[in-house]
């Protein structure tokens, strides 16, 4: 054996236990806490991609034990479709093996290193393997597998094997052993699971912390995603690696049809024209491009005109489920306004940019900064806040424009505020490997600062809707109280008759008020109850209008009602002076925390003498004829015949 | 019911007529559905007019309206009924009380009550200003103020077992004085035997000790009236009828800072405060004697720096139409430029003596006086 060889030999000895050991800190292993939270990490979005692969609602279970000499037992728990036995080895023990890392889809994992990595970092600190075991259908055994790395080959190597008895159909469970420190605050396991609880409603997760505690974070929503779809790679999001790999893999055998077969949005004609750019020619064999040939056509790539992506591969969370995520963490919030944008794209990969603003001003402290919730493909990023383009579109905005504390008009604002950012895209651009941060691209930048912006609109109206709305609540009964004092007394002095009042009442509240109340039981829906007071010196004829939500059936308009776009409507001939009408209806198939507030919308009435709703800004949606109403049956017929 | 006719004098029934106008205002708006509302002139320096007949600053024309519209102003209206109410069962059980009585009976009033006395005391004033009678009408008086007085005058006090009393405030009192009893109306306080040349009013109480104590009264023949501060209404209504029925010359003698000068105004022009009634308490003839800034330089006066709210009071009487003269305005601005002010007692820097046997000498020789 030449030296050369010999030390070809050693270098790879050196390459996969070292490899591990300087690239710790992108790995995300570079302190025991850190280690922990990292570990925990890989694992459930592991199981979360997997449940929704395998189509069921996740049911997580994370328990922490601790040892001796600071080593601690991690146990990731999952209802998943399992792994098949002959895999298990593969995926948990090597290093850059995973099946999302040759798909283009939006997918929590990307790369192929996470699970792997963690076995690895528990086998290095505790020198004890990796337990796994995994069933993958009622039909099929349990197995349970200790793993074991071997360092030098990066190959794994199964130690024990055993079938056992396990209470689930499916699922995976992991048991690691490692050096670790297990703490509560911003950056800790417990709150990885609780932000992850926020942007994955569907998942029930469960912790169980070193001293027994176990926190529950509840399922809000009953709904899997929706399915991502997996799309082949855009030429302007490729690197040149990946195309040669592409190149030499693939079974076309002319380049023309490499490109229309293995790449999106490119037919013949784009086909020959990159060919034409890069003048190479059509019929070549792809399999025998050389690495310059490979550079042409990179560069043709970036001249030729390329239609988009497609963007509807992508799955954001939705206005309502993140509504719904954020009221059953922070409860009784004031208000929660959401915003998804529609998708983009950035040098050939789709994304799509969704936020929301919770607002609470009991719970949250109002001189402290806002918190930032960020997240990518639904997993939350709790490292690296500074070097994420969530915070620097954050920081850019002037949040005093918003009525929110910002010294200098820049940074981080304070307020009783928590604002949640969610890149979605099937490549997410993290600052490094370890997942943390998100790169300050120019397109994914604008279309977050334009969400949190709408965001911030959203919440500064209605802050400002209700805190007009409080001034004259306590204005009313503070005058409620005085006037007819004031009449009573001055009746006295003169010995007359207590005078009505009422209208002055009207005239000094000057106001038509808008009161809407929701009610929900269970089984039956939200009953929401708009009453209408005119505090006005005239009477008021008007429309009233309700915005219905997206979702859900309404029912039972009281009185009847019409509908216009995503409206209900109700003509109101006249409401007197001092007098309160209701109209009311019943929204049936929501969750408690999906309607929250009813946007309720005035016409007719001058904009200034309305409280507690908008003035209807005349319609930009089209009259719709009034649905028909629905008639149960004969009923009320044949009782009209009867009497 | 309420209006007990038989037990009312005259005087009184009119000036329940006045305050029952309010009331009818109040009532009627409300029977009408409109906004209860009363209107009253703006009382602050901005509607404050020079009154040619007599010599005072008067309230000028401008109004403003206090409404229920505002939570404030419906508040304001309900004690307003309520404060007519406690006024016409004073009236008509022939009792009367003082400013801080009514404040402490307010507290019952529930909603209408005061969160201070300077609210209840400044709506008594409203009154006075709205219906054109004085809150001695609306059996409301002031507490004691004590301002004083010593000189070679003759009093007759009425007492308050109706008997008359006679004193003179030069032999019959101590070095404190003849203190100024709350009303100085004819009926009150009548003047028997008068011999001074002047009279001189004083800012503060060790000045007028010290004036007392070198017997500066009888040396040169004057009357000394300690004004306390921001003087009573009785205080400057005293002085207004010894300079006015009595012909005595007035001087006024305070520290050389903008609040002095205020005093001065409201002796001399009439406060903004009572400018519904200046005629009745303002003594135009009355002269500032000093300390003026110019003295200040001029006898070399040790001095404090201005503060800031200082030079804001000054610059505020600057565009006070009271002060509108080139005496006033030269003398502010020289202040504002010279950064200081000094105290009457800084004047003790040359000695005791040195204000009764040279100042005020000189000072009242420049005047002509002597
Ligand atoms: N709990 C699980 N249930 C089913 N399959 C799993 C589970 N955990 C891992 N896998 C499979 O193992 C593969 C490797 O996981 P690994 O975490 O190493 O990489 P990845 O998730 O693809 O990418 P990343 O490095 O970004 O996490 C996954 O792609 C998945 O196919
Ligand atoms: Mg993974």
């Amino acid at each position: 054996m030449s030296i050369a060889n010999e030390l070809a030999d050693k270098q790879r000895d050196i390459a996969v236990s070292e490899f591990f050991e300087r690239n710790k800190h992108i790995l995300g292993f570079d302190n025991t806490t850190r280690a922990l939270i990292t570990s925990v990490k890989e694992g459930v979005d592991n199981a979360l991609d997997a449940c929704e692969e395998g189509n069921v609602l996740p049911d997580i279970r994370v328990e922490i034990h601790e040892g001796d000499d600071d080593e601690y037992t991690l146990v990731i728990e999952d209802n998943g479709p399992g792994v098949v036995k002959r895999q298990v080895p593969k995926v948990f023990g090597r290093l850059l093996y995973g099946s999302q890392f040759h798909r283009i889809r939006q997918s929590r994992g990307q790369q192929g290193i996470g699970i792997s990595a963690v076995v690895m970092y528990g086998q290095l600190t505790s020198g004890q393997p990796a337990t796994i075991c995994t069933r993958v259908g009622p039909d099929h055994p349990a197995y349970e597998l200790d793993l074991r790395l071997d360092t030098k080959e990066n190959e794994p190597e199964v130690v024990d094997e055993e079938i056992v008895d396990w209470d689930k159909d499916s699922g995976t469970r992991l048991e690691i052993t490692m050096e670790a420190r297990y703490v509560r605050g911003a950056q800790s396991v417990y709150e990885y699971l609780r932000t992850t609880s926020i942007v994955n409603p569907h998942a029930e997760l469960t912790l169980v912390e070193p001293d027994g505690t176990t926190t529950k974070f509840p399922r809000s929503s009953e709904q899997l995603p929706p399915e991502t779809v997996e799309i082949k790679p855009h030429p302007l999001g490729i690197e040149l690696g990946q195309l040669q790999e592409m190149a030499k893999n693939t079974e076309a055998r002319k380049i023309t049809s490499f490109l229309q077969n293995d790449f999106c949005r490119v037919g013949l004609q784009t086909a020959r024209k990159i060919c034409d750019k890069a003048g190479i020619g059509e019929d070549r064999k792809p399999s025998y491009l050389k690495t310059d040939d490979c550079k042409a056509l990179m560069s043709a790539f970036e001249e030729v005109r390329i239609v988009s992506p497609p963007t509807d591969c992508l799955s954001p969370i939705g206005e309502t489920l993140i509504r719904r995520g954020l009221r059953t963490e922070f409860e009784d919030a004031d208000l929660v306004a959401t915003e998804t944008r529609s998708a983009e794209v950035y040098g050939g990969h789709p994304f799509q940019i969704e936020a929301a603003i919770v607002h609470n001003s009991d719970k949250l402290p109002d001189d402290e900064q806002v918190e930032i919730l960020r997240h990518a493909n639904r997993v939350p990023l709790l490292y690296q806040r500074g070097g994420c383009v969530s915070t620097k579109a954050i920081e850019d905005i002037d949040w005093r424009r918003y009525d929110l504390d910002q010294r200098g008009g820049q940074g981080i604002p304070h307020g009783s505020c928590a604002i949640l950012v969610h890149v979605a895209s099937t490549n997410v651009p993290f600052t490094s490997e370890s997942k943390d941060a998100v790169a300050d691209i120019p397109e994914i930048r604008k279309e977050i600062e334009l969400a949190v912006r709408e965001c911030a609109r959203e919440m500064r109206s209605q802050i400002r809707k209700g805190k007009k709305m409080k001034r004259l609540r306590q204005k009313e009964d503070i005058i409620r109280k005085i006037v007819p004092a004031m009449a009573e007394k001055s009746a006295q002095i003169l010995d007359k008759d207590v005078p009505d009042y009422e209208k002055a009442i009207a005239r000094i509240m000057n106001a038509v008020m808008v009161t809407p109340t929701i009610e929900y039981e269970q089984g039956v829906g939200h009953d929401i109850t708009i009453e209408v007071r005119n505090y006005t010196s005239h009477g008021k004829r008007m429309q009233v209008m309700a915005e219905l939500p997206a979702e859900g059936d309404v029912e039972d308009p009281e009185p009847d009602a019409g509908y216009r776009g995503n409206m209900i409507v109700w003509d109101e001939d006249k409401i007197d002076t001092g007098e309160a009408r209701e109209f009311s209806y019943r929204v049936r198939g929501l969750a408690e925390a999906d309607i929250q507030n009813v946007d309720i919308f005035l016409d007719g009435i001058d904009a200034t003498l309305i409280a507690g709703a908008e003035a209807w800004e005349g319609s930009e949606i089209e009259e719709t004829a009034p649905e028909p109403q629905e008639i149960d049956d004969g009923d009320e017929v044949t009782q009209e015949v009867q009497v | 019911m309420s209006t007990n006719g038989a037990r009312l004098e005259d005087a009184d029934r009119e000036t329940l007529e006045a305050l029952y106008e309010l009331a009818h205002k109040i009532y009627d708006d409300l029977e009408d559905g409109d906004v209860p509302e009363l209107n009253l002139p703006v009382r602050s320096k901005s509607n404050i007019e020079f009154d040619e007949e007599h010599g005072v600053w008067k309230y000028g024309d401008s109004q403003s309206t206090r409404s229920a519209k505002k939570t404030d102003g419906a508040k304001m209206l309900l004690r307003t009924t309520y404060m007519i109410d406690f006024i016409r069962e004073m009236l008509e059980t022939d009792k009367s009380s003082t400013l801080r009585e009514m404040y402490y009976i307010s507290e019952g009033w529930d909603l209408a009550k005061f969160s201070d006395q300077s609210e209840s005391d400044k709506l008594a004033e409203d009154l006075e200003v709205i219906t054109e009678y004085l809150r001695e009408d609306f059996q409301l008086r002031p507490e004691e103020d004590g301002a004083r007085i010593l000189g070679d005058v003759t009093v007759e006090e009425e007492t308050r077992t109706g008997d008359t009393r006679v004193i003179n405030c030069q032999d019959d009192v101590g070095d404190a004085g003849y203190s100024v009893p709350y009303s100085v109306e004819e009926d009150k306080l009548r003047f028997v035997d008068i011999d001074a040349d002047f009279i001189l009013a004083i800012e503060t109480g060790g000045m007028f000790d010290r004036l007392v104590e070198n017997g500066f009264d009888e040396s040169h023949n004057a009357l000394l009236l300690h004004l306390k501060g921001q003087p009573a209404r009785s205080t400057r209504r005293l002085l207004k009828r010894l300079n006015e029925e009595y012909g005595l010359p007035t001087f006024v003698f305070t520290d050389a800072d903008p609040w002095s000068y205020r005093i001065y105004a409201s002796v001399a022009y009439g406060a903004i405060k009572t400018a519904h009634i200046s005629e009745y308490l303002a003594t135009p003839a009355a002269q500032y004697l000093g300390v003026t800034p110019s003295d200040i330089v001029n006898y070399d006066l040790p001095t404090d720096d201005l503060s800031e709210q200082d030079e804001r009071a000054l610059n505020s009487e600057l565009s006070d139409p009271r002060f509108d003269d080139d005496q006033w305005r030269g003398e502010i601005e020289f202040q504002l430029e010279l950064g200081k002010k000094s105290e009457q007692q800084a004047l003790a820097k040359y000695g005791l003596d040195f204000v009764t046997d040279t100042y005020l000498p000189e000072k009242l020789s420049e005047m002509g006086v002597i």
